[in-house]
């Protein structure tokens, strides 16, 4: 494979470019286990040697506009730009906690090509000049941890490794969170700091830190390996490239599909075995997403530009259409109430404000709310909205905000009717983190 | 360069005491929980001394008086 | 004490009764100060009183303290009836007179010094270093009890011993109170589990609309 071609450098004659919208997802062990070093070597070069290419890392990041699968999708050349410019030894961050119950991609991602992302996240070191990589996966994915564990293992002796741990992180939504996760490297609790400051300037133990989600830095790896130019073959201008997203099937269970950004949602639904018909309503973004009816979702692009009319966006690509029968304004109650006790308790309008919220939008679940139940929901709504030192009262009133847009007649019925329409069947998944501790 | 002024709170610290919104009215109300809702518009310099009062007297020190640099919009 | 005997006294007593005097405002206003500090703490509120009122004249109240607890000092040490220099007054137990009783003055009020420092350069600490140092305003306050108690002039008169009490009661119900309540609405492990919203202050209750 020639690193030195100059028309088109880092791509060898037998060009095992992927095309189509299987990107990460091609080159698989068919029976699921992790790809190992040296099946990943035959595609992807030893990520310390140059790739032959006459733009930085950091530039063809840039140019091939990746911006970040965790969520938040910020872009992550102007992430490795601020990490490389602070002052400091700089510190990379591996984000596999995938706090979002409905979604299962990373752990997907660290399980079966666990070294496509270690490319990523030392290509992102070596750009940004980090010595040390720490790759987060949350407590009890046992699977994953052991698969990144002997992904780095197999390089050892074999390849240059820097100074690269895995971390078992405490099981919370919020833990994930970039300023909880650098307070619990520093060896706090995973809880978020709120601080004013962006880890890319000072975060763990005051160093430049750089906090990627495992998709990102695989992506990061494929741009590294294929240019942004082929990057920016797939998906739109303004969301280039391919992401994952996480379709949950009727009886519960979940598929891990990749498509281009901004492809029409409803092939990505039956892709992985979904069905939009008869849906009383799609969860598009996770629980810190929004609801859109199945009508919207069967015409939309599943995209931030596509959803955004919508009152949502792609988050951290999570698709979960409910199924006939189940009620969708019951399913959100539970998630609220969930949201709530996910809270790291430390500021009081969302300590406070998100208990009330879930504890009314129970009580209209269950039949037992006063008729101006609305009003009070969207009053409190507009108190939390904004107000916490984390995104997590945001993320619960924007998926209160879609759920009263709709879900608008279930909420009558329930109040009409003093119960649920429908019987309130759970479908959701709703992990019990109560007791896990915050260290 | 020019700046504005506006307050900030840290909700982590704040636990709703409520001087602020005594102290405060033009930028401070209370939610439903006495928790501080702030506006952040500009304080000019008239309302620059009870900002300060309030970040002051604040029990437990959760407020600031920001200060954000803004371009100035340019004329042609 | 009438004025005629106040100025038959000699100055050297004039300045002995200011002594006394002093320390005993001193204590009343040490009392006050604490009183007020924990209605701060605990995020009581009066429709009357705005909480601003309250945690200024906590302020306040502190730094009269301060001004009678020196006029009690220098008294004592200018008068020079009892052997006492000014070191006495911040080092304690190594003075020549009654050091243990004197000392406790002088811990108490080394106390009281590390409490308003810590107060007034209060931007510059921790939120958690200065709420530990002003703490210590609940070992200040019963060791200059103690000290008045011990040795005091005027200790064992009745109106004195009244004071005391009332004091002693007052201070007991404030720190029972604060210790019951915690610090005011922190939100804490109230997490609303179980359908129950944690109650904060002023929640509203669900009848008529929104407002």
């Amino acid at each position: 494979m020639s690193t030195t071609a100059p028309d088109r450098p880092g791509v060898g004659e037998a060009d095992p470019q992927p095309e189509g919208s299987a990107r990460l997802l091609s080159a698989l062990d068919p029976t699921g286990a992790p790809v190992t070093l040296a099946a990943h070597r035959s595609t992807y070069p030893q990520p310390l040697a140059a790739n032959g290419r006459a733009r930085s890392l950091v530039d063809e990041v840039d140019a091939a506009g990746l911006r970040g699968r965790g969520g938040a999708g910020f872009p992550t050349a102007h992430k490795l730009r601020a990490a490389l410019d602070a002052p400091g030894d700089p510190i990379v961050v591996v984000n596999g906690t995938e706090g979002e119950p409905a979604s299962a991609k990373d752990r997907f991602l660290l399980a079966s090509s666990p070294q496509l992302v270690l490319d990523g996240a030392l290509l992102a070191a070596r750009a940004i000049g980090a010595t040390e990589v720490r790759v987060c996966v949350e407590r009890g994915a046992e699977r994953e941890l052991v698969a990144v564990h002997r992904a780095i293992e197999e390089r050892r002796g074999v390849e240059p490794l820097p100074d690269v741990q895995v971390l078992a992180t405490p099981n919370h939504f919020v833990a994930g969170e970039e300023s909880a996760l650098v307070h619990w490297l520093d060896g706090g609790d995973a809880l978020p700091t709120g601080r004013l400051v962006r880890p890319t300037l000072r975060g763990v133990a005051g160093r430049p830190t750089l906090v990627d989600n495992v998709e990102t830095l695989a992506h990061l790896a494929q741009v590294n390996r294929f240019g942004a130019e082929w990057f920016r073959r797939s998906g739109t201008a303004a969301e280039p490239g391919t992401r994952l997203c996480t379709v949950t099937l009727p009886d519960g269970s979940r598929r891990v599909v990749e498509a281009g950004c901004g492809s029409p949602l409803a092939p990505i639904a039956t892709a992985a075995g979904a069905t939009l018909d008869g849906s009383g309503g799609v969860l598009v973004g996770g629980y810190f997403g929004a609801w859109i009816t199945a009508a919207e979702a069967a015409g939309a692009a599943f995209g931030d530009d596509g959803l955004h009319h919508l009152g949502a966006t792609a988050g951290c690509g999570v698709i979960a259409p409910l199924p006939p029968g189940v009620c969708g304004w019951c399913e959100t109650a539970r998630a609220l109430w969930w949201m709530a006790g996910e809270s790291a308790g430390q500021c009081g309008p969302c300590v406070n404000g998100l208990g009330a919220i879930a504890d009314l939008a129970g009580q209209v679940a269950g039949g037992s709310a006063p008729a101006n139940a609305v009003p009070w929901l969207q009053r409190w709504g507009d108190q939390v909205d904004g107000r916490g030192a984390c995104r997590l009262p945001d993320g619960a009133v924007r998926l209160l905000r879609s759920a009263l847009r709709v879900f608008a007649r279930e909420v009558d019925q329930h109040l009409g009717l003093g119960r649920c329409p429908l019987g309130s069947v759970g479908f959701l998944p709703f992990p019990d983190h109560r007791s896990a501790p915050w260290r | 360069m020019a700046v504005i002024r506006r307050l900030a709170v840290d909700p982590i610290r704040c636990d709703g005491r409520g001087l602020c919104a005594e102290l405060f009215p033009e930028r401070v109300s209370l939610d439903d929980w006495g928790f501080p809702i702030v506006d952040p518009t500009p304080i000019d310099a008239a309302l620059l001394r009870d900002a300060r009062r309030a970040v002051q007297l604040c029990p437990v020190l959760a407020l600031r008086v920001e200060t954000v640099p803004v371009e100035l919009p340019v004329r042609h | 004490m009438t004025v005629a005997t106040l100025a038959a006294a000699s100055p050297s007593k004039a300045l002995w009764y200011l002594t006394r005097g002093a320390g005993v405002v001193t204590l009343l206003l040490l009392t006050a100060s604490l009183l007020l500090g924990v209605v701060t703490s605990v995020g009581w509120s009066w429709a009357r009183l705005p909480r601003f009122v309250v945690v200024a004249l906590h302020r306040n109240v502190s730094l009269l303290v301060l001004a009678f607890v020196g006029i009690h000092v220098s008294t004592m040490v200018l008068d020079g009836f009892v052997p006492i220099r000014w070191i006495d007054a911040v080092v304690p137990f190594i003075g020549a007179y009654h050091p243990l009783e004197m000392g406790l003055g002088a811990l108490a009020f080394d106390l009281l010094l590390a409490v308003l420092v810590t107060s007034a350069l209060r931007a510059r600490l921790s939120f958690p270093t200065w709420r530990l140092v002003h703490w210590l305003a609940y070992v200040c306050w019963p060791i200059a009890m103690v000290h008045g108690f011990l040795i005091g002039t005027d200790r064992r008169e009745p109106w004195m011993l009244a004071l005391d009490a009332t004091s002693l009661v007052l201070v007991g119900v404030a720190v029972a109170w604060r210790l019951r309540r915690g610090t005011a609405a922190a939100p804490g492990a109230g997490s609303p589990v179980g359908g129950q919203a944690a109650a904060g202050p002023g929640t509203r209750r669900l009848t008529g609309s929104p407002s």
